[in-house]
């Protein structure tokens, strides 16, 4: 090991998902090694660019790289998403935040709403592989929405797709699939990251069957290792950082209306980056 | 503390220094007054976020300010440095205009003079001590403006001395953090010949020195040539790297690593834990800072943005809060102010920066602290409630306590406040490492000789301390180094 060796970032892959949703894999052989479902890194584009968090949705250990999953939101993402293979990250930090705690439980339900469903597989995979059953219930606003499926596929006994519009799957939203498996069969516990509405109303759900739920946030943060503050929110009355007690959080403990608040703290500054941007093309 | 004081005696009675005491007669010495620091105007230098306030001396004032010098026989300035600095040594080098050598005495015991002579709280260490105040009752001699002086002339000559280093012992060590206790822990080490690596999390090396002093006090290009310095005598910064998480400790072991100094710094913002403190547009000072210092948010050209306000409340009164208010002012708030629980004399800030704070219009409000916080319908801050205080019995810390006054609530119109009222240490490394023995504040337990529980691992600067300042974390450093040295020459491990 080198401890140079994770300095080179270099984009060894790049797919779409979807129109707006981009796959990055990443030479980064250290991350890759000692990275544990649920963490993060912490990437920058450029020597000007911010600094963005993304789950690590995957990791190949042999080949030293990761996969990272991105959804063209702002100014920095769009940067992102306009990278391609044999360019290299600025500068990429991690792994970051708590390990998922996996262990052999029962059934799980794991819910995830569009790029959600990225942070969920490192996920599924680990509860697959501790001997789990999990039944996954993807869903999006339509067809073109719902991304890594056959991935999903790959590490769940079943997967329902639900999407808005009935493009595919069955039309609805993700706690319309949720309940039905809940009424089918006994839970043990349920997964649920995706947009926070998604999360709110999938965490309202089970709280009313009492099943122990984990949703993972992704708050504005700007250094990701508990210096900033910037991804506090309240669990159980208490505030958390996001980065270093989360990013999973129980579910039914969370002020999912304050964190939709919080996320559009800086919606201001983001559309005048976003039209300056635009202007400078 | 005998081997320090024969040193310096040795130094004192070199000719030079005899002959230069003659020059002039006691009385004509203390005749002098303190020299006045150059500044750049209130009105101009808030109208930038990385004008410098204070210029410097020129040399002509610098030699005249060392001439104020008496070259105590027993010079008690050099007991308030925590990097013990030779001080008569470097203010009688620059009395008789060899400035090199008076930057080449700091270099002998501090890795950043540049940093130092501009953030240190003098008027508390050294300068407290100096004969001048102790025994005459006048102004000290502005040790800080010499030793910025010195370090200033030696970088701008473009002959950067760099310090000798002993020709390496082939062992490898890590320090942890790239703020003022590991540099000062690295330059030592490295000039014990030590292989020494800094690691940093972030993707700027210099911890605090980068993300949290503004440039209108310390400008980044000052610490990129210590930062430069040390290179030079052979330590290696690898940034975006997070020991324990990126590769564990066992890992770097494996690497051949022998030594680990801990400097991980305070990292946690604390918040007062009041109704309303998660709204939108109240944040940490850690967070104000970073995207402005760190991430040049203040520009137009970086992708990180940052809040502005109209009224901007900052919640403290350390030097931190200091930063945050004159920065809120630099962004173009109309009004900024300090929102302070004490008063006035008991502020923990540098009386220099509260000076230079009041100078540009900051307002203070002491003797209040907020209570609640409301917000518009996006959830953004648009008013705060402070309760008045009074001053009570002394506490622990020997401040006067302050007490609420009852009824004396008040409401007033802001729309972003800054937390500036302390940090809790960084739990990373203890959370990586369950044998390592931490306080229950969760700051790294650590003997005299910065050693932890972990006879490999020493610690030190704020993840010991919880939180200090710039000079006693570079003096925990120091005393990191020689520790490991000695640990790592004996024959105990």
């Amino acid at each position: 090991m080198s401890t140079n060796s994770n300095h080179m970032n270099r984009i060894v892959d790049k797919e779409f998902l979807s129109e707006n949703v981009v796959k990055i894999v990443v030479e980064a052989p250290l991350i890759a090694k000692s990275r544990k479902p649920g963490n993060f890194i912490i990437l920058r584009v450029s020597e000007k660019g911010e600094r963005i968090p993304l789950t690590i949705a995957a990791a190949d250990e042999k080949n030293g790289t990761i996969d990272l999953i991105a959804q063209k939101v702002g100014v920095s993402t769009e940067k992102l998403a306009k990278m391609e293979v044999g360019d290299s990250l600025h500068d990429l930090v991690g792994p970051l935040g708590k390990a998922t705690e996996i262990s052999k439980i029962g059934t799980i339900l794991a819910c995830g709403g569009g790029v959600g469903i990225a942070p969920l597989l490192p996920i599924v995979e680990g509860f697959k592989k501790a001997g789990n059953r999990i039944v996954s219930v993807l869903a999006a606003r339509s067809k073109d929405l719902i991304i890594l499926e056959d991935e999903i596929r790959k590490w769940s006994d079943e997967v329902i797709i639900m999407t808005d519009d009935g493009s595919y799957g069955t039309k609805g939203l993700v706690t319309e699939g949720a309940e039905k498996v809940i009424q089918n069969e006994k839970v043990d516990e349920c997964i649920a990251i995706g947009p926070a509405i998604m999360m709110k109303f999938t965490s309202l759900l089970t709280k009313k069957y009492n099943i122990p739920t984990q949703a993972s946030l992704n708050s504005i943060m700007v250094d990701g290792t508990g210096m900033c503050g910037a991804c506090r929110v309240t669990v159980g009355g208490k505030t958390k950082f996001t980065c270093v007690d989360g990013p999973e959080f129980d579910a039914h403990q969370i002020d999912f209306d304050e964190m939709m608040m919080r996320l559009g703290g800086y919606s201001e500054e983001e559309k005048k980056a976003h039209e300056t941007a635009i202007n400078q093309r | 503390m005998t081997i320090l004081s024969e040193y310096l005696k040795e130094q004192r009675n070199e000719e030079w220094r005899a002959q230069l005491r003659k020059k002039l007669k006691g009385k004509e010495r203390t005749n002098i007054p303190r020299v006045d620091m150059p500044e750049v105007s209130a009105k101009e230098r808030t109208k930038y976020q990385n004008v410098e306030v204070n210029l410097g001396l020129d040399k002509e004032k610098a030699i005249i300010e060392a001439s104020r010098c008496m070259d105590c026989a027993t010079p008690t300035c050099i007991d308030g440095c925590p990097v013990q600095i030779n001080i008569p040594e470097f203010v009688k080098n620059i009395e008789r205009e060899e400035f090199s050598l008076a930057a080449q005495t700091l270099k002998k015991t501090s890795a950043l003079p540049a940093v130092c002579g501009r953030v240190c709280p003098q008027e508390k260490q050294c300068e407290e001590l100096c004969f001048y105040t102790t025994k005459l009752g006048k102004d000290p001699i502005a040790i800080g403006y010499l030793e910025r002086f010195a370090a200033d002339w030696e970088r701008e000559s473009g002959e950067m001395s760099v310090p000798e280093c002993a020709p390496s012992n082939g062992k490898k060590i890590a320090a942890i953090g790239s703020g003022p206790a590991s540099l000062s822990f690295a330059g030592d080490m490295a000039k014990l010949g030590y292989d020494v690596t800094v690691f940093e999390a972030l993707h700027e090396v210099g911890g605090v020195l980068k993300y949290g002093i503004p440039e209108f006090r310390l400008p980044n290009s000052v610490v990129d040539v210590e930062l430069d310095n040390l290179s030079k005598m052979g330590v290696k910064f690898v940034n975006n790297f997070i020991v324990g998480r990126t590769a564990s400790f066992d890992d770097l072991k494996n690497e051949g690593f022998e030594g680990f100094f801990v400097a991980s710094g305070a990292g946690l913002p604390r918040f007062m834990s009041i109704p309303g403190e998660n709204y939108n547009g109240i944040l940490s000072s850690n967070e104000y800072l970073t995207r402005v210092n760190l991430m040049g948010a203040a520009s137009d050209d970086n992708d990180t943005p940052v809040l502005r306000g109209k009224t901007v409340a900052v919640i403290g009164g350390g030097n931190t809060a200091m930063d945050s208010v004159r920065t809120s002012k630099r962004l173009g708030a109309e009004r900024s102010i300090i929102v302070y629980r004490r008063s006035r004399a008991e502020m923990p800030a540098r009386v220099e920066e509260v000076n230079h704070a009041e100078e540009e219009g900051i307002e203070f409000m002491n003797l209040a602290n907020p209570v609640e916080y409301f917000a518009g319908e996006k959830g953004r801050v648009n008013k705060m409630r402070v309760q008045h205080m009074e001053l009570g019995e002394p506490d622990a810390s020997g401040r006067r306590r302050p007490v609420p006054v009852e009824g004396s609530e008040e409401d007033i119109d802001v729309d972003l406040v800054i937390v500036a009222v302390g940090v809790s240490p960084n739990p990373l490394i203890p959370s990586c490492l369950p044998e390592l023995e931490v306080s229950k504040w969760g700051t790294i337990e650590v003997g005299d000789n910065m050693q932890s529980s972990i006879p490999i691992l020493f610690a030190g600067g704020d993840i010991v301390r919880g939180g200090a300042t710039v000079i006693l974390a570079m003096g925990d450093g120091r005393n990191a180094a020689a520790s490991m040295h000695e640990y790592l020459s004996s024959e105990k491990k």
